[in-house]
């Protein structure tokens, strides 16, 4: 592993002074006494793994076929004086705890409670990736975008309208080409916002889904959830998960680690559960 | 009221709205999800116009993988692959070897006499460690640090998830995973890479047939032994012109051999000791993508060559003193090296084999590089041939193939003994690494005991029944 400092602008222009210019300095595995916690999340394939090396200077083999993240992979930069950890997610299609893999992503979005979640979607492959990114949202509110793959979107003639989407997804989209460095200074100055707050998200929640009967339920449970838990960010998605029996999120509001994210504090059983879950068996 | 009622409160009222709502409050939920993400995408996403566009990529993943051309095309690719890597590992291997061996190891030679080094010392340090060590440098470096690169190329490129496109009906057939065919490619170029890879299997079951079977996919170490003497026996008993077509074609039949036995011992498994269904994985094809190539060779180089290397290194040095030791150790006018030979003999003529090549695996069991060398060695050694290589426990490099026939055939060596060889390269024991690699991945004796005996039992067996059939038939 290399430790490299080096800036992704030039700086002394009159730019100097721009918020984007602020110096990346990538961390690698060195990590203590971070600031903030950014998640990773995205379907398999995407180019998740090239942004985190992107971002940390670390050399995580990439390779062009899905599954290639076994294992939970962390790293850390520093960033206009504020240390971050990255915690690289495996790559799922759906955040409904089917699969091992989706479990890991789901319980660190919801029980971690990450500062940001930057969720990584292809271009090219918009519909599908979108499908995570409304479950992500669901979830939680401190969320960006990161409009990877650009590029090859760009040699199929491909246009996609990131303002539009960040205007529909209520969170900023950021497009990048994570193997050419392409919007990865973009995409840093975003999350720092949102993670420190200076950009305040409104994701986009479904409302309803297509059977009156489940839209009254889900009402009835999250005013209760919301009654029981002031604060809790995403009271119609806890409701969901409960009409759907997931066990563990029955067991969280059993033992209370439920009622830690009203408060927002960030669950102790969270990181028991992902070192156990980090070794595949 | 207390937290504990609250929670116990909110918890049936919402098992009572799951009656309500019924079983499929999931599929409503993920139908308006896509129906968002439809919504959404279509408002953001203007396509080109594509009506009557020739579409490259999708013609390509049509072609590589058809029913009918998936399979020709895969063998033809890894054909062409290994052909590079073999072809361009000779130049630079010659070149590491004539630095190594005929430069630097006279050279170590000379200095420890005139620094007054015993014999024995000066024998231990430059004609076992130091020689064991070159040897696996100069044969292994080069075809590692061309065959890794490129496979991690064609990975980058996008083709390992159409082989494990086309190869997963056939896995899934025998109650194994389809991923099983990338663990398996892995396994082509090392055992212990390979059963590390199985970690991309979920399924207990299925991960450990698996790490079972990846030792019939040929490691690295195995292919110069392979090659060689398919040239040397094979190919020098038909006329020149197609001798090099011949000899690659044996050693394709036994890789080819090998995914067979892959599939038939995957099915065994499956129906005996680990049953079970195969469990159903979704592989998304990904998008070709250019591959990166610096960066490609250079990951590729820093990560998996010279960690190999390194660990084949280190079976090596002591391999080599050992073999000295023994080669120079006299018990009753004989080496303890010859001691064991002979101890061997009997029972390696059963199995079409003989004394020497069974020393030779058992001391290359740290590594399978050094089963020719240690051969050849030994069989100069029992057959009592003078004038050839460097003297006793020397691992020597020879020139020419002519050369290794004569030894060989002065050995006593026939076409059965080549045949059997290379069929015992195929399936035998894994090497120690390999099976360090098993016990840190399974955490047990009993299926690294598996994994290690059975295809050596299955080796035994099959190469007793080539010898008892072809002498049976008066073919020797």
């Amino acid at each position: 592993m290399t430790l490299r400092t080096d800036t992704l602008h030039a700086s002394g222009s009159a730019c100097a002074t721009c918020p984007m210019n602020q110096h990346l300095e990538r961390l690698g595995v060195k990590m203590t006494n971070w600031d903030y916690v950014v998640a990773l999340a995205g379907n398999p394939n995407t180019g998740k793994s090239t942004v985190f090396n992107a971002l940390t200077g670390l050399r995580q083999h990439t390779g062009n076929w899905p599954g290639k993240t076994v294992a939970r992979a962390e790293g850390g930069f520093q960033y206009g004086n504020k240390r971050y950890k990255l915690v690289d997610l495996p790559g799922t299609y759906s955040l409904l705890a089917a699969s091992v893999d989706e479990e890991i992503a789901r319980d660190f979005i919801l029980f971690g409670q990450p500062d940001v979640t930057a969720i990584v979607v292809d271009a090219t492959r918009l519909e599908r990736n979108l499908n995570l990114v409304l479950q992500v949202l669901e979830i939680t509110n401190k969320a960006v975008v990161c409009l990877n793959l650009v590029d090859e979107a760009r040699r199929h003639k491909l246009i996609v309208d990131h303002r539009r989407l960040a205007r529909d997804l209520g969170v900023p989209v950021v497009p990048t080409a994570a193997r050419q460095n392409e919007g990865i200074p973009e995409l840093l100055q975003v999350m720092s916002e949102v993670a420190t707050g200076v950009i305040e998200t409104r994701p986009r929640r479904l409302r309803s889904t297509a059977n009156p009967a489940l839209d009254a339920a889900v009402n009835t449970l999250s005013g209760q959830l919301e009654a029981a838990f002031p604060g809790l960010p995403n009271a119609r998605w806890v409701a969901l998960r409960l009409l759907d029996g997931d066990q563990q999120i029955e067991r969280a509001i059993r033992d209370g680690s439920l009622g830690d994210l009203s408060r927002g504090d960030k669950t102790q059983a969270v990181s028991e559960r992902l070192t156990i879950a980090e070794v595949p068996a | 009221m207390t937290a504990n009622t609250t929670a116990s409160d909110l918890l049936n009222t919402a098992r009572r709205l799951r009656q309500e709502v019924g079983e499929n409050s999931h599929d409503h939920l993920t139908e308006a999800l896509f129906a968002e993400a439809a919504r959404i995408t279509d408002r953001a996403v203007t396509h080109p116009d594509t009506r009557s566009r020739f579409d490259l990529e999708r013609t390509i993943d049509r072609l590589v993988t058809s029913r009918r051309w998936g399979f020709p095309i895969m063998l033809l690719l890894l054909t062409a692959v290994f052909w590079i890597t073999i072809e361009g590992a000779n130049v630079p291997s010659r070149m590491l070897s004539s630095l190594l061996l005929d430069t630097v190891h006279p050279a170590l030679n000379d200095l420890g006499a005139s620094l007054g080094m015993p014999w024995w010392m000066s024998g231990v340090l430059f004609d076992g460690a130091y020689l064991s060590m070159a040897w696996v440098v100069s044969v292994m470096l080069p075809p590692m640090a061309i065959f890794f690169p490129l496979f991690t190329l064609l990975e980058d490129f996008g083709y390992l998830p159409r082989v494990a496109f086309n190869l997963d009906r056939l896995f899934s057939s025998t109650g194994a995973h389809g991923k099983q065919a990338l663990t398996m490619t892995m396994g082509f170029g090392c055992n212990a890479a390979g059963v590390i890879a199985t970690r991309v299997i979920d399924s207990p079951r299925e991960r450990l047939i698996a790490i079972i079977t990846n030792n019939f996919a040929i490691c690295n170490g195995r292919w110069p032994t392979l090659i060689l003497i398919s040239s040397v026996f094979l190919g020098s008993s038909v006329p020149a012109a197609a001798a090099g077509l011949i000899s690659a074609a044996a050693v394709v039949s036994i890789a080819v051999l090998g995914v067979l036995l892959t599939f038939a011992v995957s099915w065994f498994l499956s129906k005996t000791w680990l049953k079970g269904e195969s469990s159903v994985f979704s592989l998304e094809l990904p998008p070709y993508r250019p591959p990166r190539i610096l960066q490609t060779i250079y990951t590729s180089i820093i990560d998996r060559t010279a960690i190999v290397l390194y660990r084949a290194v280190m079976m090596a040095v002591p391999a080599g003193i050992l073999i000295w030791t023994l080669s120079n150790i006299t018990l009753a006018d004989q080496s303890l090296a010859e001691h064991m030979v002979g101890f061997l003999d009997g029972f390696g003529w059963l199995l079409g084999l003989n004394g020497v090549i069974l020393v030779a695996y058992i001391l290359a069991i740290p590594a399978n590089e050094i089963v020719i060398p240690t051969i050849l060695m030994l069989t100069v050694l029992t057959a009592g041939l003078t004038g050839v290589g460097a003297g006793a426990g020397v691992m020597f490099e020879l020139d020419s193939n002519t050369a290794v026939k004569d030894i060989l055939s002065a050995g006593g060596w026939t076409a059965l003994t080549a045949v059997n060889l290379m069929l015992f390269s195929l399936i035998h024991n894994p090497c120690s690494t390999t099976i360090m690699t098993i016990y840190n991945e399974t955490k047990s004796v009993k299926w690294t005991a598996v994994a290690t005996l059975l295809p050596l039992i299955m080796g035994l067996t099959i190469t007793l029944t080539t010898a008892t059939i072809t002498r049976l038939m008066g073919w020797v």
